[in-house]
C-alpha cells in the first residue's frame, strides 16, 4: 500500500544547544517533543502515537512515553541507529494510513559532549552474534567508514580532495547558522591539512560530537487541515536493510540503494525533480556514496558530481544540508537522521536561513544511515513535497 | 599452518559459545576452521551453523588455507581507545580468504604504509592466552628467487 500523501510533517524543533550539562536525557527529549508540538499548534495531550530509538533511555518507548505523561495507544521503538527517525516517519505514515493513529511524536536526545556515550541500544552490542568476529582490531566509527571510502578510492579513483568538497560546502551553509557547532568556513586545503585520523580521512571529514536532539509530529490529513502551520505531505518513503552478506562485503554501496528507489516510485518523481536535499552525513565518504546509490550520478562518480559547488545552496545542482549538517551544525546524540528531516521541512516552508533558502523549493529529499558502512547498516529516505 | 605469534596489538579474549567453540578452538592451534554448507557449499562469515544461503543446518567445521588478499584497509592513526593507543598506527583491513569470506581482521608485521588494496597475506594467530587466538595477518613473504 502505498502512503503517498497520507501523512504529514506538522511540527518540527532541533535543540538550538550543542552542549547540554545541565540536563538530563529524558529532560531534552521532553524539551524537543514540547518543541515541535508547539510548532504544529498541538500538545502533548493530541498525541495518539510515540516513537523512539536507542537513544531513548531505560525501557526506550515504555520510559519515555511515561515519563513525558503520554496517552497513546501506540508505541514504536525500532531501532536503526541514526536512520530511525526517518523510518519511524514511514511507519507513522503505514499506521496513519491503516487509521490506527492520527498524531505521531518522534523524538531524538542525546549528550556524547557532555555526558559519556548513549544510554541505549549500544549495551546490546556485547551479546551481538558478530561481537567476538569484529571488537577484536581496534575498529571505531570512523575506520570503518575509512576502509569504506579507501575501497572507493581503489574502484572508482575518488580523491581525497573530492571528499573534501563535501565538507567545504557544508561550511558555507554553516557559516549562516548561528547555532551551528563549527561555523568556520574551511577550504579543500585546509580539510586535506587538517589531522589524519584514519586513512584516508581526516578530522575535518567527520561529523562533530554534539549533545542536543530534535523532535517530529506527523499527522493525518485530517489533522494536518485543522492546523495553521505549512504542513508537510509525505510523498515517499523507502527503507534498505545492508549487512555484510554473510561475508561477502561489498563496502562501496548503501542501503540507499534500495530505500531510494522504493521513494522514488512512491513519489512518483525522479532524483532530478530533487529541488534540496538532505544526505546523512557521518563523514564526507557516507555523503559521496549516498548520492549514488540515490542515482543522483552513476555509481563511481560521485566524487565529480560534487566538483565546482554542486552542493552549494541556493544554486549549485544539488543544494544539500543548508544547515551546516553533521559535518558542521549538529550530529545530536551520534545520530543524524533527525536533523536531515527537520532541515528538509525549513527548506519546504521557505524558512531556512535567507543565504541558502532555495528558491521555490518544493520537492526535498531526506535521507539517513544508521549503523555502520563498513558493517551493517538501516538506511531511510523520505521525499518530501508542499502543500 | 603457523606457530604461536605475537603482534603486540590486544589480544582480548573473546567468548566462545556452542556455536562458534570449534571455530575458536582451532584458532589456538593455528588453523581457520569455518563452516561449509554440507547442501549448498556455501561458506559464511563469521560462522554459524545455519546456512543463510540454503537454511540448511548440516555444516562440516573444514580448515581454509590461511591465506588472502586484502579487500581494503585503513591506517588507523588517532580516535581510539586506551587499549589501542599505545599500537598506533595499526592497520584494520577486510582480508578476502582465498576460499571466499571476507573477514575484518588487522594486517601486521610490516610498515602499515606498504599495505595496498589486493596485497597478499597470510593468516597469523595471536594467542589470547585463554585457549584461543585472534586471527590476524601478515604480507605473503615472495620466495626470494622469484
Amino acid at each position: 500500500m502505498s502512503v503517498r500523501r497520507v501523512a504529514h510533517i506538522a511540527g518540527v524543533y532541533e535543540h538550538p544547544l550543542r552542549e547540554i550539562p545541565d540536563k538530563t536525557v529524558a529532560q531534552i527529549h521532553a524539551q524537543v517533543a514540547v518543541g515541535a508540538l508547539a510548532d504544529a499548534g498541538l500538545t502533548i495531550a493530541d498525541v495518539d502515537a510515540y516513537y523512539s530509538a536507542g537513544d531513548a533511555p531505560g525501557f526506550g518507548a515504555l520510559s519515555m512515553a511515561d515519563y513525558l505523561g503520554l496517552d497513546c495507544h501506540h508505541l514504536n521503538d525500532t531501532e536503526t541507529g541514526g536512520s530511525s527517525y526517518l523510518l519511524h516517519v514511514q511507519q507513522a505514515a503505514q499506521a496513519i494510513a491503516a487509521g490506527h493513529i492520527d498524531v505521531a511524536l518522534i523524538t531524538l536526545a542525546g549528550k556524547p559532549r557532555t555526558g559519556g556515550a548513549g544510554p541505549g541500544g549500544s549495551a546490546r552490542f556485547g551479546s551481538a552474534p558478530e561481537a567476538g568476529f569484529e571488537n577484536q582490531f581496534g575498529m571505531g566509527v570512523i575506520s570503518g567508514y575509512a576502509m569504506a571510502a579507501t575501497r572507493h578510492m581503489y574502484e572508482y579513483g575518488t580523491t581525497s580532495a573530492q571528499l573534501a568538497e563535501i565538507k567545504v560546502a557544508a561550511s558555507t551553509h554553516a557559516q549562516h547558522n548561528p547555532n551551528a557547532f563549527l561555523k568556520d568556513v574551511v577550504t579543500v586545503d585546509q580539510v586535506l591539512e587538517s589531522r589524519m585520523i584514519s586513512d584516508p580521512l581526516h578530522l575535518l571529514d567527520a561529523c562533530v560530537v554534539t549533545d542536543g536532539g530534535g523532535a517530529l509530529v506527523v499527522v493525518s490529513d485530517a489533522v494536518a487541515k485543522r492546523l495553521d502551520r505549512h504542513t508537510i505531505p509525505v510523498l515517499g518513503t523507502g527503507f534498505g536493510f545492508k549487512g555484510m552478506n554473510s561475508g561477502r562485503v561489498d563496502l562501496t554501496h548503501t542501503g540507499a540503494r534500495i530505500s531510494g528507489p522504493a521513494a522514488f516510485e512512491e513519489a512518483g518523481v525522479t532524483p532530478s525533480d530533487i529541488d534540496y536535499a538532505s544526505i546523512y552525513d557521518s563523514f564526507t565518504i557516507t555523503v559521496l556514496v549516498t548520492l549514488e546509490d540515490l542515482g543522483f550520478c552513476e555509481k563511481g562518480k560521485g566524487g565529480e558530481f560534487v566538483l565546482d559547488g554542486a552542493l552549494q545552496a541556493p544554486y549549485g545542482r544539488l543544494p544539500f544540508n543548508t544547515d551546516g549538517g553533521g559535518l558542521c551544525n549538529n550530529h545530536p546524540a551520534n545520530r543524524g537522521g533527525m536533523t536531515k528531516v527537520i532541515e528538509a521541512v525549513r527548506q519546504l516552508r521557505g524558512e531556512a536561513h535567507a543565504e541558502v533558502q532555495v528558491p521555490d523549493c518544493e520537492i526535498a529529499l531526506a535521507h539517513g544511515t544508521g549503523g555502520s558502512m563498513a558493517t551493517r547498516m538501516g538506511s531511510a529516505t523520505l521525499i518530501l513535497g508542499r502543500d | 599452518m603457523s606457530d604461536s605469534y605475537t603482534s603486540y596489538l590486544p589480544a582480548k579474549a573473546p567468548e566462545p559459545n556452542v556455536e562458534t567453540q570449534p571455530f575458536w578452538d582451532a584458532t589456538a592451534q593455528g588453523r581457520i576452521d569455518l563452516a561449509v554448507c554440507d547442501d549448498c557449499g556455501f561458506i559464511p562469515w563469521y560462522p554459524r551453523l545455519m546456512c543463510p544461503d540454503c537454511q540448511s543446518t548440516s555444516m562440516t567445521w573444514t580448515t581454509m588455507a590461511g591465506t588472502g588478499t586484502v579487500y581494503s584497509y585503513s591506517v588507523t592513526r588517532a580516535g581510539v581507545g586506551r587499549a589501542w593507543k599505545e599500537h598506533l598506527p595499526f592497520v584494520l583491513a577486510y582480508v578476502q580468504l582465498d576460499e571466499g569470506p571476507i573477514m575484518m581482521t588487522n594486517v601486521v608485521a610490516c610498515d602499515p604504509d606498504e599495505v595496498e588494496v589486493g596485497m597478499a597475506v597470510t593468516a597469523v594467530f595471536d594467542d589470547t592466552g585463554e585457549g584461543t587466538a585472534i586471527i590476524r595477518f601478515t604480507p605473503t613473504q615472495r620466495d626470494s628467487n622469484e
